[in-house]
């Protein structure tokens, strides 16, 4: 039976699905157990599976992770949540100097199954430093795997699927659209990682993006068909690996690309997004390859500046026009 | 017990040498003087080896902190973790790693315990709890103390010895983690290996604290210094603390005052210390004062000493032919090893 779920209840009924297959899985966070989490995608954890399986930390980002990831090195599955990534960049040592490494380093001998995950991206007037994405930091690393995905269904069989996997994993989820509402059915959901979704087919331009973009980008096709404009909508959900082949798929049927990246332009997801593109698919461009990105700038304040900064469905309806000539 | 710990809690001078030297066997002496006099010809042959370049890289030798890895040979179970920095060659022979793989690691043949792709900063062992050598100065603070939380996660009276120099104690990575740990009551032994300096760098000049064992007193964690020259007080502490940590109180920190003979790193002539220095601590090399006491206090024959030096050199060199005769990895090895996923596509 198919129910609607928020994303939020979506991402909960993952780890309790998850923790309830496999005693080695833990949730440990800032005010992720009392506080039902800040916010509240681990609502009734605590009381579901008590203190030892749902842990509060104190505010020790650096400290919290490297448990995570000796715990995950002496056989438990950690999920870590980060009350934003924008505080993760605390941790990163742990991730990328270890989690990342742990297998390499000791050729096998140890794994890192674990689980980083929290929100990321703008969301509202949050200033400077609660407004970042780390997909293409993260992304970055090898060792490690990335997704970034708002679509209830997708993100609950991505997490469980993440929680299963032997590799370190982080995942990117959104504060904004916590709230948004999709279809989840009763069951188990698997989703695989490293494969993108079309959230809409089209003939003549590919939109690819990810996480909350991915609405944006729908705001923007439903406009786009007004004036006749047929635009496909594919969602990466895994940064890394990046499913390659469904972009180029894509672009060999309408020809066009536009990458709406929420991150910075500079060696970000849409500069490699672009890299394969004019690899794989050259001569099947009829335009150079547009992105639209957030500002190469720090996000101030002011809602004039939100707005300036973000995409938007008027970027991306004029880059759509740009790549195709009208 | 109880007045074990209060002692600790307050913090203690460092542990006499002469109260200890009778109440072991020759077994026990035995052991800790092969355990400290393989690791001295292992490092040796080390320096020797990276003097030919046949190793490169970072290579940081433990040459003057044998008797802290005699000691774990003794004090702790080989059910027990451990989890260390980069001064860790010493650290994983002790833990059982042959000395043949340990050479061949640093040489970077495929053969050694962590097929060349560690080095000298990166050993790794799961069959002997040996959770590695870690470069970044601290990361291996939180992870140890995350080791002993699935320790007591999984209802095990294991601990994790979890291993820092006197320069990694001043990184928040401790703070945030001794805080953790005495909050929940984990299963962590932790170690400080104060040997006076980060890298050039003198504990006086970068901590108004000077004995290191006073971190633990914020955290109301038991705390003590221990005089890392001699086997016989390490084991002790080891001993006491993990009495104190097995029984369920949570955490132990030992200071464990000790000293290198070599500089940092092979490329660090140590030129910031005075020769009336280092020549006070050679005074109380580990090596050669075990040795004396064994012969001395009659432990042992001359001739018994002697088999045991020379089965370790001879394993030594055996070691050193084994790791030069072995071939390096394949190049297309750089693949495999870097995600548990087989089929994982590599961008090329």
């Amino acid at each position: 039976m198919s129910r609607i779920l928020t994303l939020r209840d979506a991402l909960n009924e993952a780890m309790i699905e998850e923790m309830r297959r496999d005693e080695n899985v833990f949730l440990m966070g800032e005010e992720v157990a009392e506080y039902n989490g800040a916010y509240k995608v681990s609502k009734g954890m605590l009381d579901a599976f008590g203190p030892k399986r749902v842990v509060d930390t104190p505010i020790a980002e650096l400290g919290f992770a490297g448990i995570g990831v000796g715990a995950a090195m002496n056989g438990l599955r950690p999920i870590v949540e980060f009350m934003t990534w924008n505080f993760a960049v605390l941790a990163f040592d742990q991730i990328v100097n270890n989690a990342a490494k742990t297998v390499s380093q000791s050729a096998g001998e140890f794994h890192c199954p674990i689980v980083f995950r929290g929100p990321s991206g703008a969301a509202g007037q949050l200033a400077q430093q609660h407004s970042q994405t780390f997909e293409a930091w993260l992304a970055n690393t090898p060792g490690i795997k990335v997704i970034s995905c708002i679509d209830p269904h997708d993100s609950k069989g991505l997490l469980k699927a993440a929680i299963r996997d032997e590799d370190p994993i982080c995942i990117m989820e959104s504060e904004i659209m916590y709230g948004h509402k999709g279809e989840v059915p009763e069951g188990e959901i698997l989703v695989e990682i490293g494969k993108a979704a079309v959230r809409r087919e089209g003939t003549d331009v590919t939109l690819v993006s990810f996480n909350k973009m991915v609405e944006v980008c729908k705001s923007a096709a439903d406009e786009l068909a007004k004036d006749g404009i047929s635009a496909e909508i594919i969602d990466l959900r895994t940064i890394r690996p990046l499913d390659i082949d469904t972009i180029i798929n894509s672009v060999k049927k309408t020809n066009r690309i536009v990458v709406v990246d929420e991150s910075w332009p500079f060696a970000g997801v849409s500069s490699e997004v672009t890299y394969n593109v004019q690899k794989f698919a050259f001569d099947y461009l009829d335009a150079p390859v547009i992105r639209v990105n957030s500002a190469d700038t720090s996000l101030p304040y002011a809602p004039t500046f939100v707005e300036e900064f973000l995409p938007s469905p008027a970027k991306i309806i004029t880059a759509v026009k740009q790549v195709m000539y009208r | 017990m109880a007045e074990v710990v209060a002692k600790a809690k307050t913090g203690k001078k460092p542990t006499s040498r002469k109260k200890s030297v009778k109440k072991y066997n020759k077994k026990t002496w035995l052991t800790w003087f092969e355990t400290m006099y393989r690791i001295r010809k292992f490092e040796e042959k080390t320096l020797l080896a990276y003097s030919q370049q046949k190793i490169r890289g970072f290579c940081h030798v433990y040459i003057g902190q044998e008797a802290i890895g005699a000691a774990l040979v003794t004090g702790i179970r080989k059910e027990d973790a451990v989890v260390t920095a980069y001064r860790q060659h010493g650290v994983g022979l002790s833990r059982g790693l042959s000395s043949d793989s340990c050479m061949a690691e640093l040489f970077g043949k495929k053969t050694g315990c962590v097929k060349g792709k560690g080095g000298s900063m990166h050993f790794f062992s799961k069959k002997h709890n040996y959770f590695g050598g870690n470069g970044i100065v601290g990361a291996q603070i939180p992870i140890g103390t995350g080791i002993a939380f699935a320790e007591q996660y999984k209802g095990t009276d294991n601990l994790c010895v979890t291993m820092f120099g006197d320069g990694a104690a001043r990184q928040g990575a401790l703070y945030e983690s001794f805080n953790m740990a005495m909050t929940w009551k984990l299963p962590v032994l932790y170690i400080c290996e104060n040997n006076g300096y980060a890298m050039g760098t003198s504990v006086e000049r970068t901590s108004n604290v000077q004995d290191l064992y006073k971190i633990g007193s914020a955290f109301d964690m038991p705390s003590e210094a221990v005089d890392g020259m001699d086997p016989a007080s390490v084991h002790e502490a080891f001993q006491r603390a993990s009495e104190h940590i097995r029984s369920g109180q949570g955490p132990y920190y030992l200071e464990i005052k000790t000293y290198r003979y070599k500089g940092h790193s092979v490329s660090d002539p140590a030129k910031y210390r005075t020769k009336d220095e280092l020549n006070s601590y050679k005074e109380k090399d580990p090596v050669i004062v075990v040795e004396q006491k064994i012969l001395k206090d009659k432990i042992a024959s001359q001739k018994e000493v002697d088999e045991i030096k020379k089965s370790i050199v001879d394993e030594i060199n055996t070691a050193y032919k084994f790791a030069d005769e072995s071939d390096y990895p394949d190049g297309s090895e750089l693949y495999s090893e870097n995600y548990v996923q087989e089929d994982y596509p590599f961008l090329t």
